[in-house]
């Protein structure tokens, strides 16, 4: 079975149909590319699945769990961690507290304990700094532990939104544009960030990109959408070449 | 210049940073515990009235300065807190059971409050707890058996381990017995926010989106939020009711909520240090005001009339000072002072400026 099964799934916005009768899936393991135009669907596809919207129809599965069934802040127990297209971070927090909330999901203490930071938060606390601290390494943010996300560089501020992900310690990690806004160099980071994320950590990782260098260069298969709707699904180099999938971005050969 | 090198992980956890730092507080504390031999007894009575307002400061910033929603209804819940504390005093309770339970109470309604409340935002939510606290004033004068109304209540002495304290009469008791509650609600406000509920207030302040996407139920945080906010505060009424000793319907007005948002907004929104800051404002402003009248009436010669609106007035101008020129408050203002002379001499002007900030997803609500 695989990890993320996405079954005819429709959503309108009234008379917008913005993602129609879409199916695929996501096999645990790999990383998996949704390509389009603009206004194809595709990070409302990652929005279904945060579950900000609701479906007309069809069904989303992750993992066994019926997402559908779940409420927005209960996908993120499941092990789906997410970045945003247009940088949702915490601004007026440090960069060590935005990726503190990361571990929220592994939180086991109550108001009470809290009030009284009793031994057992002592310990909780512990352990998220310490799996936070990894992330930290595994990304080079050392410099920026305890600067504040309003003074920071875009550039930065992206791995932070990664890193926050990560903190959560996910089966499954939703990118959107991980390397819209980043320099030549970042980008090249960004790339061997995600194939030690999937090779190292295990996590699968379904992304939405336009740089098709990246996308050729990390994703095992690509799935590439138009109108709400699949156009073709395959490796990088099957779609790319694929006739529905030039007209969709090229336009009809006079 | 100082470094703090961190060899613990405990060293971001505990509260403070190091030695240093732990031994200025210990001293600010010390301080505080000898005041009353430090001060006479109008002067102590003034301090127990800015630490009074710094209780109800510190509720109203876990809802507005950390939760980031606006309340201008926080006076009904110092009301709630009064009265409750009053009532349940009378009916016999000793007053270390009444004045937590008052609190409990208040917190309590906050939450049934807050369910259907706080699905509004921003400006929405200030209108509608103001009507709340516009409400108090009539819900007083409706319930008068228990609450007696126009004529109001009188502040009984209250025994806390087997001292009798009063306002007047024991004033020392009084302030020590307040200065207590404070240091107590402020470190539990501390130890809030260095664990996971906290820092999950201040992700729902920032982000609703990706709160959400970290797994943090909004509308629960939002909940819990309020319900501590107002537990703190109807603590902070209790007391404000033992200060004024007599009190009716009219004294938790509506303008005491303004006063109160407007105080943490002055003191510096978002931190602890701001709701003390802020309540030094609001206690000593009043006295500041009569004493200078004296003397620009002894250079002018104009004596000592009283003017109307006077208070309000300059209020209103340190606030609007405030948000043109330190939207972070005085807090904001007293971290660069710090930072100027921690970094001496490398203080740059633009430190502390915010970078140019960035489109934002379209929210999902």
């Amino acid at each position: 079975m695989s990890l993320l099964d996405f079954q005819n799934v429709t959503l309108k916005f009234g008379g917008l149909v913005a993602v129609n009768d879409l199916s695929f899936s996501v096999e645990e393991g790999e990383v998996f590319a949704i390509v389009g135009p603009n206004g194809a669907g595709k990070s409302t596809v990652f929005n279904l699945i945060s579950r900000f919207y609701d479906p007309y129809a069809g069904s989303i599965q992750f993992d066994g769990h019926d997402l559908l069934r779940s409420k927005a802040s209960g996908v993120a127990t499941f092990g789906v961690a997410r970045t945003f297209q247009n940088i949702e971070l915490f601004d007026h927090a440090t960069v060590l507290q935005n990726l503190l909330v990361g571990r929220h999901r592994h939180r086991s203490t109550n108001l009470l304990s809290e009030l009284f930071f009793t031994p057992s938060v002592r310990k909780q606390e512990i352990q998220n700094r310490h799996m936070v601290e990894e992330v930290i390494d595994f990304l080079d943010l050392q410099p920026y532990r305890d600067s504040l996300i309003a003074g920071l560089p875009y550039g930065v501020r992206k791995v932070v939104e990664l890193g926050r992900a990560l903190a959560t310690g996910p089966k499954l990690l939703l990118l959107d544009e991980p390397a819209s806004g980043l320099s030549v160099e970042e980008t090249t980071d960004m790339r061997w960030w995600i194939d030690d994320i999937r090779r190292q950590m295990g996590i699968t990782v379904l992304m939405v990109e336009h740089d098709m260098g990246l996308v050729s260069s990390v994703s095992d298969r690509v799935l590439a959408m138009a109108d709400g709707a699949r156009l073709a699904l395959g490796t990088p180099k099957e779609v790319q070449s694929d006739p529905a999938v030039i007209e969709a971005y090229l336009g009809h050969v006079a | 210049m100082r470094i703090v090198f961190k060899t613990d992980y405990m060293q971001d956890i505990r509260p403070w940073k190091d030695g240093y730092q732990l031994s200025l507080y210990l001293i600010l504390l010390a301080f505080m515990i000898a005041a009353p031999y430090l001060v006479d007894d109008f002067y102590l009575g003034e301090i127990t009235n800015v630490l009074v307002w710094a209780i109800a400061g510190l509720g109203l910033m876990v809802l507005t300065g950390h939760t980031g929603q606006a309340s201008l209804g926080h006076a009904a819940f110092l009301a709630l807190g009064c009265y409750a504390n009053i009532i349940l005093l009378e009916a016999g309770m000793p007053f270390m059971v009444a004045f937590p339970l008052a609190g409990l109470i208040t917190g309590a309604v906050g939450v049934l409050i807050a369910i259907p409340a706080l699905r509004m935002h921003g400006i929405y939510l200030a209108i509608a707890t103001m009507a709340m606290s516009i409400l108090t004033d009539d819900i007083i004068v409706l319930t008068e058996p228990w609450t007696g109304g126009v004529v109001g209540k009188f502040a009984p002495p209250v025994n806390v381990f087997g001292v009798m304290i009063d306002r007047w009469g024991t004033p020392k008791e009084f302030y020590w017995l307040i200065l207590g509650v404070t240091v107590l609600i402020t470190l539990g406000y501390i130890n809030l926010l260095r664990a996971p509920l906290g820092r999950s207030f201040i992700a729902v302040r920032d982000s609703e989106v990706s709160a959400q996407a970290m797994g943090i139920d909004v509308a629960r945080t939002k909940a819990i939020s309020f319900g501590i906010s107002c537990a703190i505060t109807g603590l902070g009424g209790a007391l404000m009711g033992l200060y004024a000793t007599t009190f009716n319907n009219e004294t938790f007005s509506v303008v005491i909520s303004i006063q109160l948002l407007m105080m943490i907004v002055i003191g510096g929104l978002g931190s602890i240090h701001g709701a003390f800051f802020g309540a030094i404002v609001i206690g000593f402003l009043p006295q500041f005001l009569s004493i200078s009248k004296e003397y620009v009436g002894a250079v002018f010669g104009g004596g000592t009339v009283a003017i109307p609106g006077l208070e309000f007035g300059v209020f209103g101008l340190i606030l609007i000072v405030f948000i043109l020129f330190e939207p972070m408050g005085i807090y904001g203002r007293w971290l660069k002072i710090r930072t100027w002379f921690e970094l001496f001499p490398f203080y740059r002007k633009n430190m502390f400026k915010r970078k140019k900030s960035y489109l934002k997803t379209e929210r999902v609500r």
